[in-house]
């Protein structure tokens, strides 16, 4: 799959246990470049960082850096890894911010947790700890409970002259200059972004984010696997049920266990009907943030109806942790099947509503066609993944390219737009809308019987009744509990089609049951680094819109 | 037997204490501004939509103007690098002011406690009603409401509002 590069680097790069490609760090950058140019490998998901220091077995050094790429088809995913020695000038390793306009950002976060400097690097900076911050939080040896406080904000000037400067702005004393957010209505939670005005068309714009950045990665590397479930919800806590898949998935994945029938065709339905409340609230929002608030009640109230769902199956409207490594928690309840054709009903009839109001709707055509304009070859180099990429008209979805839990056996088509803009956003959500809809109705109807969840004491509690009747599940019960799963030892990639687009986690185990390093893959943050160029040459009210329809959630971008 | 403007004008008039009839006028029209951050923020949709309809309770015109609003709620989680900007807005806003903390993670950071989360908005900024619950139901942020309500309605406006004993984190 990567013939040039194994060709032209032979004997430079060893191929480790788990597959990934070990390299030196001196040639990271000449190989990157012939992995993309040569091997087309054209998509960076993501670049993170390990810290050796407390692993059990040794390694070359302390720090080693990652990078996952995908190929043109996006169907293999290539790993490549490289252990960084400390040199007198720190630890230091050449930036592909050059070659990879999504690695920007990401190389700053690396920087920014664990101290690892990108040598060239445009803006080196922290991006989700604040300017007053010291220290690198993800580093082994630095104390998970030791908050900063953060006095004053970042004025963001030292981003802003540059990108002034770039576009032939000597002074700016004509320009005004404007927050918007971290709360303002419209940024969507945290986020904020920084503009320079000329009248009312954006010259120049510097996003900053990590206002909602709680220590999900630190969080995870003192919970068991389990235990992390929770916390998954909270990243896009608009679906957060695709979340628990995305990272039960990726440990099921280390484990190398295959979930029940059943639980599969639970995870798909309850998934799909997460992907269609997730895309609900983006649209309304949305159109709301366009004036069209009737909108908003016509897209919310279904949702409303799919928490009564939930909160009956799952015991929690918004965060319902209904995923566990191996299978999901309960069972569907009696009248399940006519509980969630109502709510189909309804989502139904919001939308069609929604669509007839706006579908033929000059304002809404004129605000939201040609804004906000992203291109293939743009959105590929963003980063982009799910319906904003779609909506570029790049057809990848992760459950056509690397279909799980029998995606390949469902008949659905994947919406793509042409152009780009707003409107394209959101049209491949309603159409994404409808089919799921459709893949929710497919599995319903096939629904196999059996079990729920994995006949594997290593994995999965007992049932309560030989927890209390017997010595033996009572011992199952208690070692899970504490200990949790024991996963493997070994460094994985795994990735679902989150309502988002990839979101994927990158776990690195020592056989314990927790995890040594858990690495999210959010499809927020590449979108939201793109952002600022999006805006440039636009109008402020536009801006509002653009940020809108890339659905940026704040909880999985800061993380 | 009515006495005073009551005999004369029947029931065209009605006296009250001052006080009262200012705490119903700001029980019956609050204005909240939402500081909403995550999770928590999401909830308050579906408080401010249909079905929950905090309208019921006066309190629907949601402002996004701390200086337009008198109720703050505090919907998410808030991390130390949020926490000048809570601050600074929760100043802006005029005095009578309210703040309602939505969520473990305003109450008390919630389950993380990590480096980067707040261990509760209280450090920073007075709390008057907390409200458990990750997220709360809106039934329990209605409730909040409710006791906001009851607040407003037996203050008096003799008495000073401002809390100049609190001492924030942030306060130098
Ligand atoms: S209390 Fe829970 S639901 Fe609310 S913001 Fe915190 S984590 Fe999210």
């Amino acid at each position: 799959m990567c013939s040039c590069f194994e060709e032209k680097f032979k004997g430079l790069y060893k191929k480790d246990e788990n597959d990934i490609y070990v390299i030196d760090q001196t040639f990271v950058k000449a190989m990157i470049t012939c992995l993309k140019e040569k091997d087309g490998f054209h998509f960076l998901a993501d670049v993170t960082a390990i810290d050796y220091s407390k692993f059990n077995k040794p390694t070359p050094s302390r720090f080693a850096v990652v990078y996952i790429l995908r190929d043109k088809e996006f169907k293999n995913v290539i790993t490549l890894k490289t252990f960084i020695d400390e040199e007198e000038n720190g630890l230091l390793v050449e930036s592909i911010s050059d070659i990879f306009f999504s690695a920007n950002w990401a190389e700053r976060e690396v920087w920014d947790q664990y101290g690892i400097k990108f040598l060239n690097h445009p803006n080196l900076k922290r991006v989700l700890n604040h300017k007053e911050f010291v220290g690198h939080p993800l580093r082994k040896d630095y104390p998970i409970t030791k908050g900063q406080l953060c006095t004053k904000t970042d004025d963001l000037m030292d981003e802003m002259i540059p990108a002034l400067e770039k576009k032939g702005y000597k002074s700016h004393d004509d320009l005004m200059f404007l927050n918007l957010g971290p709360a303002h209505p419209a940024s969507h939670g945290t986020i904020r972004t920084f503009v320079a005005l000329d009248g009312e068309t954006i010259v120049a714009a510097v996003s900053e984010i990590g206002y909602l950045h709680r220590g999900f990665e630190k969080s995870c590397e003192n919970h068991t696997y389990n235990q992390i479930i929770p916390y998954t919800d909270r990243l896009n806590y608009c679906s957060a049920i695709l979340n628990n898949i995305a990272f039960a998935h990726t440990v099921e994945g280390m484990l190398s266990v295959t979930i029940p029938e059943r639980a599969q065709f639970i995870r798909v339905i309850i998934g799909e009907l997460s992907r269609v409340i997730d895309h609900l609230v983006c649209l309304a929002a949305s159109l709301v943030d366009m004036g069209a608030l009737t909108n908003y009640w016509y897209l919310y109230n279904p949702r409303e109806a799919v928490y009564g769902l939930l909160s009956k199956l799952t015991g929690a409207r918004l965060t319902n942790s209904y995923m566990r490594i191996g299978g999901v928690a309960h069972d569907f309840y009696d009248g399940f099947e006519e509980d969630l054709k109502g709510c189909i009903k309804e989502i139904e009839q919001g939308m069609g509503d929604t669509l007839a109001l706006i579908e033929h709707n000059r304002i809404f055509h004129d605000r939201s066609q040609n804004v906000g304009v992203v291109t293939a070859e743009q959105a590929i180099n963003n980063g982009f993944t799910g319906p904003n990429l779609r909506a570029s008209g790049v057809a990848y979805d992760l459950r056509k390219t690397s279909p799980y839990y029998f995606y390949d056996a469902l008949d659905f088509d994947i919406a793509v737009g042409s152009v780009g803009d707003v409107y394209d956003r959101m049209m491949v959500r309603f159409e994404e809308i409808r089919q799921s809809i459709s893949i929710i109705h497919q599995s319903m109807k096939i629904l196999p019987k059996g079990d729920i969840i994995v006949n594997d004491h290593a994995i999965a509690l007992p049932k309560k009744e030989n927890v209390y009747n017997n010595i033996e599940g009572l011992m199952n019960q208690f070692k899970l509990t504490m200990d949790g799963v024991k996963v493997p030892a070994g460094e994985y990639y795994g990735a679902i089609e989150a309502g988002n687009g990839e979101l994927g986690f990158f776990i690195v185990s020592d056989g314990s049951g927790t995890p040594y390093r858990v690495k999210v893959r959010p499809p927020c943050f590449p979108a939201m680094s793109a952002l600022p160029s999006m805006l440039e040459g636009d109008m402020i009210a536009d801006s509002v819109l653009s940020l809108g329809s890339l659905n940026i959630i704040a909880g999985e971008l800061d993380r | 037997m009515a006495v005073g403007a009551e005999a004369i004008f029947g029931d065209s008039v009605v006296t009250t204490k001052l006080d009262s009839a200012i705490g119903w006028a700001r029980e019956s029209s609050m204005w909240p501004y939402i500081f909403g951050t995550a999770c928590c923020a999401i909830e308050f949709m579906s408080i401010a939509s249909s079905k929950f309809d905090i309208s019921r309770f006066g309190a629907e015109v949601v402002r996004f103007s701390p200086r337009q609003a008198d109720l703050m709620i505090v919907a998410g989680t808030i991390s130390y690098k949020q926490a000048p900007v809570l601050k600074r807005i929760y100043d802006q806003m005029t005095e009578p002011k309210w703040v309602i903390s939505m969520g473990a993670c305003a109450c008390s950071g919630g389950f993380y406690d990590n480096y980067t989360t707040l261990q509760g908005i209280d450090s920073i900024i007075p709390v008057d009603v907390y409200v458990a619950g990750c997220p709360p139901r809106p039934e329990a942020l209605i409730d909040a409401l409710m006791e906001i309500q009851e607040k407003q309605k037996s203050d008096s406006i003799i008495k000073d509002r401002i809390n100049n004993d609190f001492k924030g984190q942030l306060d130098v």
